[in-house]
C-alpha cells in the first residue's frame, strides 16, 4: 500500500523515561497515513529566531491509525534528542514528515505469496527501534514466518521496548558492557562467533536487516557475507548521533 | 507553515555586531565534511598551479614553506552561520606563490586530495587577501580541518578555502566548483549574503 | 561524524520525486555500477547531503537544503524508477 509522505503536525501524549538515557514519545498525528514497519520520520524543529533543525527518527510503531511512538536515544552534545529527551512536554506540537523508507521495512506476506524466508533482524543499541517496529507487527499480524532478532546493548538497564519483548519469542541478547545476574557469558563485544551462533544460518537463507551505528552495522554485515549471506539478502540502516 | 517548537532554541548562539549578516559567533571550531578524511603526510604533499599552456608550477612542503610564512589573525565566516573571529593562522601568502605564475586567466579552480573543488577569482587570492595555510591556532593543521595544508581566503565563506589542498588551475571562466554546482553561490562574499543561487 | 546510508534521502527527496527515491536504482558515474540508492554512502552535515557510491566514493548526488528551497545536483549518476 503506497503511503505518500508528507508534512504532519503532531501532539504529544505521551512522555516516559525508557532507559537512562532515552524516552519514549507517543504522538497522536490526526492526518497520519499510517506506516509500514522500519519505516522512519524527519523531526523539525524551529527556534523563535526561525532557526531550523531536522533530523530522522525510526518509527517503533507501524500500521494503521494516527498514534505514532518513537523511542528516541539522547546524543551527548546532540541538538535535537537532547531536547526531545528532556524537554519536550504531554501537550507540545513538532512538525514531522513521513512517513519515509520503503527500502529498511518489512511487511507480512500476503495471502497467496509463496513460502517467505525466515528472519533475522540484528539490532546494535537503538538500532532495535524500527527491528522492534518489525517484530512486534509480526506479532500483531499473526504472521507464521520465523523472526528472530539478536540485539546487542550495553548494559540490562539500556534494553529498549523490555517488557514488549520479553512477551515476544526469539529474542537473543548479547550485553557488551555489564550482564545480568547470572548470565552465561561475559560481557563483551559482538563478534563473528557470537553471530554465527546466534544468527540463522545462510543455509537457511534468512532476510537479515542490519541497524545500528555504522560501525555495528558495516562489522556486522561484513561477518554476515563472510558467513555466506548473500549480499542481497541483507539490508541495513546506519544511525548516525546528533 | 513552520511555527516555533516551544522550548526549543537551537544550540543557543551568540550574535555579535562585528560579524557579516545572518552569523553567529561560536567557540569552537565545527567539522564539516563531505567524504572520508584523506590522510596526506607532509613529506607527500605537493601543490601544482597549472597555467594555460599547461605548465606546471610546483612546490612540495619544504619549498612552499620557503617562500616565506607570515602570522595572521583573521575573521572566518561559513556559510552554515557559523563565524570565528580573530582567528590565528600561519601560511605563505599567496602573492608570493603566484609571483612567477603568467597566466591570461583570470579564474582558478583550487582542487584538493579527495576531489573536492571550488572556483575563486584570481583578484580574490591576490594582494594580500589569501593564504596557504599550515597552522591554525598554533597548531599544524589537523586533518579533519583540511591539514596537512589549506587554502585560506577569509573574505570569502570558508567552503572557498579549500581543505586537504593539492593544486590550483587556471581558468578563463568562473566555472563552478562542488558546491558551487549543488547550489552555493558562485563568489560567496558574506557581507553580501552571497550563500545559494 | 560517521557516514550513514541512503535510507535518509527518503526524506529530502519526498517532496521531488513521487514515488521513494531510496528505492531507485542509480548507475554510478566513476565505476558503471547500478545499486539502489538506499544503498549509497550518505555524508550528511549542515553544508548538504551528498550521497557516494558505495563501491568506488564517486559523488552520485547532492542534496542543499536551505531557506525552504531545495538544490539536487547528479553530477555522478543516473537514477532509474522502477
Amino acid at each position: 500500500m503506497r503511503r505518500p509522505a508528507s508534512w504532519h503536525v503532531a501532539t504529544v501524549t505521551e512522555v516516559a523515561a525508557e532507559t537512562p538515557t532515552a524516552r519514549r514519545i507517543v504522538l497522536d498525528v490526526p492526518t497520519w497515513p499510517g506506516n509500514d514497519a522500519g519505516s522512519h520520520l524527519d523531526i523539525r524543529l524551529t527556534a523563535p529566531d526561525g532557526y531550523q533543525a531536522q533530523r530522522s527518527y525510526s518509527i517503533a510503531s507501524a500500521g494503521e491509525g494516527t498514534r505514532v511512538v518513537l523511542a528516541v536515544d539522547e546524543v551527548p552534545g546532540g541538538e535535537v534528542s537532547p531536547f526531545l529527551v528532556h524537554e519536550l512536554s504531554v501537550g507540545d506540537q513538532v512538525e514531522l514528515h513521513g512517513p519515509l523508507g520503503a527500502f529498511f521495512v518489512w511487511r507480512a506476506p500476503e495471502q497467496g505469496d509463496t513460502m517467505p524466508a525466515p528472519v533475522q533482524l540484528i539490532a546494535g543499541g537503538s538500532g532495535v527501534v524500527p527491528l522492534y517496529a518489525m517484530l512486534s507487527a509480526h506479532a500483531a499480524a499473526g504472521d507464521a514466518t520465523e523472526f528472530r532478532l539478536l540485539y546487542s546493548v550495553r548494559t540490562p538497564a539500556d534494553v529498549f521496548f523490555r517488557q514488549e519483548l520479553d512477551a515476544l519469542m526469539g529474542v537473543d541478547y548479547i550485553y557488551t558492557r555489564q550482564t545480568p545476574e547470572g548470565w552465561p557469558s561475559p560481557a563483551g563485544r559482538i563478534t563473528r562467533e557470537a553471530l554465527a551462533a546466534a544468527a540463522l544460518p545462510a543455509e537457511r537463507s534468512p532476510r537479515i536487516f542490519v541497524c545500528g551505528p555504522t560501525p555495528f552495522v558495516e562489522t556486522v554485515a561484513n561477518w554476515l557475507v563472510e558467513l555466506g549471506h548473500p549480499t542481497t539478502s541483507i539490508r541495513t540502516e546506519r544511525f548516525g548521533g546528533s | 507553515m513552520s511555527f516555533i517548537t516551544r522550548g526549543f532554541s537551537g544550540r543557543g548562539r551568540e550574535r555579535d555586531d562585528r560579524l557579516p549578516p545572518g552569523q553567529t559567533l561560536v567557540e569552537d571550531w565545527p567539522v564539516l565534511s563531505a567524504g572520508v578524511t584523506p590522510q596526506i603526510d607532509p613529506e607527500d604533499w605537493s601543490f601544482e598551479i597549472t597555467d594555460e599552456t599547461g605548465t606546471e608550477h610546483r612546490w612540495n612542503w619544504d619549498q612552499m614553506q620557503a617562500l616565506g610564512l607570515e602570522d595572521i589573525t583573521v575573521d572566518i565566516h561559513c556559510v552554515t552561520h557559523w563565524s570565528k573571529l580573530g582567528m590565528s593562522w600561519r601560511g605563505v601568502s599567496l602573492d608570493k606563490v603566484f609571483e612567477n605564475v603568467e597566466s591570461e586567466y583570470d579564474y582558478v579552480m583550487a582542487h584538493s586530495y579527495g576531489g573536492y573543488t571550488t572556483n575563486i577569482p584570481l583578484d580574490d587570492l591576490l594582494d594580500g587577501k589569501a593564504w596557504i595555510a599550515f597552522e591554525a591556532n598554533g597548531e599544524p593543521l589537523d586533518p579533519e580541518h583540511g591539514g596537512p595544508v589549506r587554502l585560506l581566503v577569509p573574505h570569502l565563506y570558508f567552503w572557498k578555502s579549500a581543505k586537504w589542498l593539492r593544486g590550483m588551475t587556471m581558468m578563463p571562466t568562473d566555472d563552478p566548483g562542488f558546491w558551487e554546482q549543488s547550489g552555493y553561490h558562485i563568489h560567496g562574499d558574506p557581507w553580501l549574503e552571497e550563500r545559494y543561487w | 561524524m560517521q557516514h550513514l546510508d541512503g535510507n535518509v534521502l527518503a526524506g529530502p527527496l519526498a517532496e521531488l520525486f513521487a514515488f521513494d527515491a531510496t528505492m531507485a536504482s542509480a548507475r554510478c558515474g566513476g565505476c558503471g555500477a547500478v545499486e539502489l540508492l538506499a544503498t549509497a554512502m550518505v555524508y550528511r552535515d549542515a553544508m548538504g547531503t551528498v550521497a557516494r557510491c558505495a563501491h568506488c566514493d564517486h559523488v552520485l548526488m547532492t542534496i542543499v537544503e536551505a531557506n525552504g528551497r531545495t538544490w539536487v545536483s547528479l553530477p555522478g549518476a543516473v537514477l532509474r524508477a522502477g
